[in-house]
């Protein structure tokens, strides 16, 4: 596999576009070596959700979630990237099925391949909670399985659907997570929060404060992701090329370095509400523009922190 | 069943389980087969929230640090995982995720790992406790979901009556032990509390299944007919892949 193929005349590659606005599979296009991707139950397998129907919904025939094999820069990469426009990128039986298929692939490959997550997802799929609940579950311990057999496992975050509930929980056991200033983590989501417990908790209409408080800026600035890029496929691509060379080994000295890092975000930050606090507590000058910074000057300030670790 | 109805029946041969911060409960139990067992838990249906995730974790992660057969009871009465803008801002994603990752990590280091449900337990605090441990026992009183009816109709737009009607014709979305337990959730039920404690003896004594198997058991059961499946045809398609 080469790197210098002129990659923008393939079809549907395109480095440039944008991460955010791309499909799920304009991203593993342009994402991995050109033509390099093999997908594994493709839509042709027809393996559609068993119950949408009962809600008079339509399916997708691949779900929402693509999975397969690739080449990236020439290495093994097993590859699994959610559609945020289907079904907000929900796990399903089907969906939540494919990636754990994957992951135990990518396990038995003993690091031989790394594997990349294209997360774009509302968490579990409502209509079928029970069946995504327990994949989620299943693709944690898969995870986990995985990074114990020594494989690097990079979560990839800047799509529409954001990072939500159960895919939040998935994305912290990868072993890196990049994000782009677009992309949003967190559990409960804002809407949830403000129905559960009022507009004063969280105005989920309130885009600004939502983007505070999951943000990718928010998110890689408390380690809570570990690279921030530009919303392009190509920096997402280059970020990926240094994930899978920067994966902690699942164990416990790993863990026992997790315990104590998030004891010491609650320690020092547990008393914050919104991000001017954490940023003056954190010595960031003009806190209130860190929101306006341009990628670069960004860039700057989130390697001044040194927040970069290898807990995860 | 209350968690002091709870504990004697699973531990008659006694405990030193005590209350610990942010709703947590710990400390060691005496099994009917003689052993010790380090229990921990969440009490009092509360909210899973970044302090007690990361309390629990810490009890898993002292027990991880030595390699053995000491089993891991984890009973578990929450909620949901907690609702607000600040353990979202901290990174609530990671304190659960966290949690989730120090019990594979003590089960991967020879401890057996039991959660009994006693209560609720919903969304991201159900992934992070109950379903991260090997078996998970449902005793009466416990109430798993992923998210309540009401909810659930607020976002499919169906009426609440509509869906409760669809929960009697599939275990797909409806809450509750039998739903879970005929999607491969749930292990085991237990309802007569004078057996508890030779059952979880008993629990103990099988060999740790190899693996995850609530694949297998959500097919057999009926209940969740083709992710095993799925995700075998994918394991497959990958090693063909990866030998050609």
């Amino acid at each position: 596999m080469s790197d210098s193929l002129p990659l923008a005349e393939v079809a549907g590659r395109d480095e440039t576009a944008s991460w955010y606005e791309a499909t799920a599979r304009e991203r593993i296009a342009g994402l991995l070596d050109a033509a390099s991707f093999v997908e594994f139950v493709p839509p042709t397998a027809r393996e559609t959700s068993p119950h949408l129907h009962l809600f008079d919904l339509p399916v997708a025939f691949d779900d929402g979630m693509i999975v397969g094999a690739g080449r990236l820069q020439g290495g093994c990469v097993l590859v699994a990237a959610q559609e945020g426009r289907f079904m907000g990128g929900t796990f399903g039986e089907i969906a939540g099925a494919k990636l754990v298929g994957l992951l135990r692939a990518a396990r038995e490959t003993g690091g031989g391949c790394a594997v990349l997550l294209l997360l774009d997802s509302g968490g579990v799929r409502l209509q079928e909670a029970n069946a995504g609940e327990i994949a989620v579950s299943e693709i944690i311990g898969a995870i986990l399985d995985a990074r114990a057999a020594g494989v690097a496992v990079v979560a990839l975050i800047g799509g529409r659907a954001g990072t939500f509930g159960g895919a939040g929980l998935i994305s912290a056991c990868c072993s890196h997570v990049v994000v782009s200033e677009q992309a949003r983590i967190s559990v409960t989501g804002p809407e949830v929060i403000e129905t559960n417990k009022g507009v004063e908790e969280f105005d989920s209409r309130d885009r600004a404060l939502v983007w505070r408080i999951t943000g990718g800026r928010t998110r890689v600035l408390l380690g809570i992701a570990d690279r921030i890029v530009s919303d392009r496929i190509e920096c997402f691509r280059e970020a990926a090329l240094q994930g899978v060379r920067q994966a902690p080994a699942f164990g416990l000295a790993t863990l026992v370095a997790e315990q104590r890092r998030l004891e010491q975000r609650l320690r020092t930050l547990g008393e914050c509400r919104d991000t001017p606090e954490i940023w003056r507590a954190m010595g960031i000058d003009e806190p209130g523009d860190v929101a306006d910074l341009g990628d670069e000057a960004f860039a700057a300030v989130v390697a001044g922190q040194g927040t970069r670790h290898d807990a995860r | 069943m209350t968690l002091d109805e709870l504990l004697p029946a699973l531990f008659p041969s006694g405990h030193d389980v005590r209350p610990g911060p942010h709703d947590t409960v710990a400390g060691t139990a005496r099994l009917a087969g003689g052993g010790e067992a380090r229990v921990l838990g969440i009490a009092g249906g509360v909210p899973l929230g970044i302090e007690s995730a990361l309390e629990l974790a810490g009890g898993v992660l002292a027990l991880a640090a030595h390699p053995g057969r000491t089993p891991l009871v984890l009973l578990v009465d929450t909620a949901s995982q907690r609702m607000a803008r600040r353990d979202e801002l901290l990174g609530l994603n990671e304190y659960l995720a966290h949690l989730a990752k120090s019990l594979h990590l003590a089960a991967g280091a020879g401890h057996r790992t039991v959660s009994i449900l006693y209560g609720p337990a919903a969304a991201g605090a159900f992934i992070a406790t109950a379903l991260a441990t090997q078996a998970m026992v449902a005793v009466p009183g416990a109430s798993p979901s992923v998210m309540d009816l009401p909810s659930i109709a607020r976002v499919t737009k169906l009426e609440l009556e509509t869906l409760q009607r669809m929960a009697e014709t599939t275990p797909i979305f409806a809450p509750g032990i039998e739903a879970l337990t005929r999607t491969g959730a749930v292990s085991q039920s237990w309802t007569e509390p004078s057996l508890f404690a030779a059952q979880l003896q008993e629990l103990l004594e099988q060999p740790a299944t190899k693996g995850d198997d609530r694949g297998r058991l959500g097919a057999e059961r009926g209940g969740r007919r083709v992710s095993a499946r799925v995700a075998g045809l994918v394991l497959a398609q990958a090693r063909s892949q990866a030998s050609s």
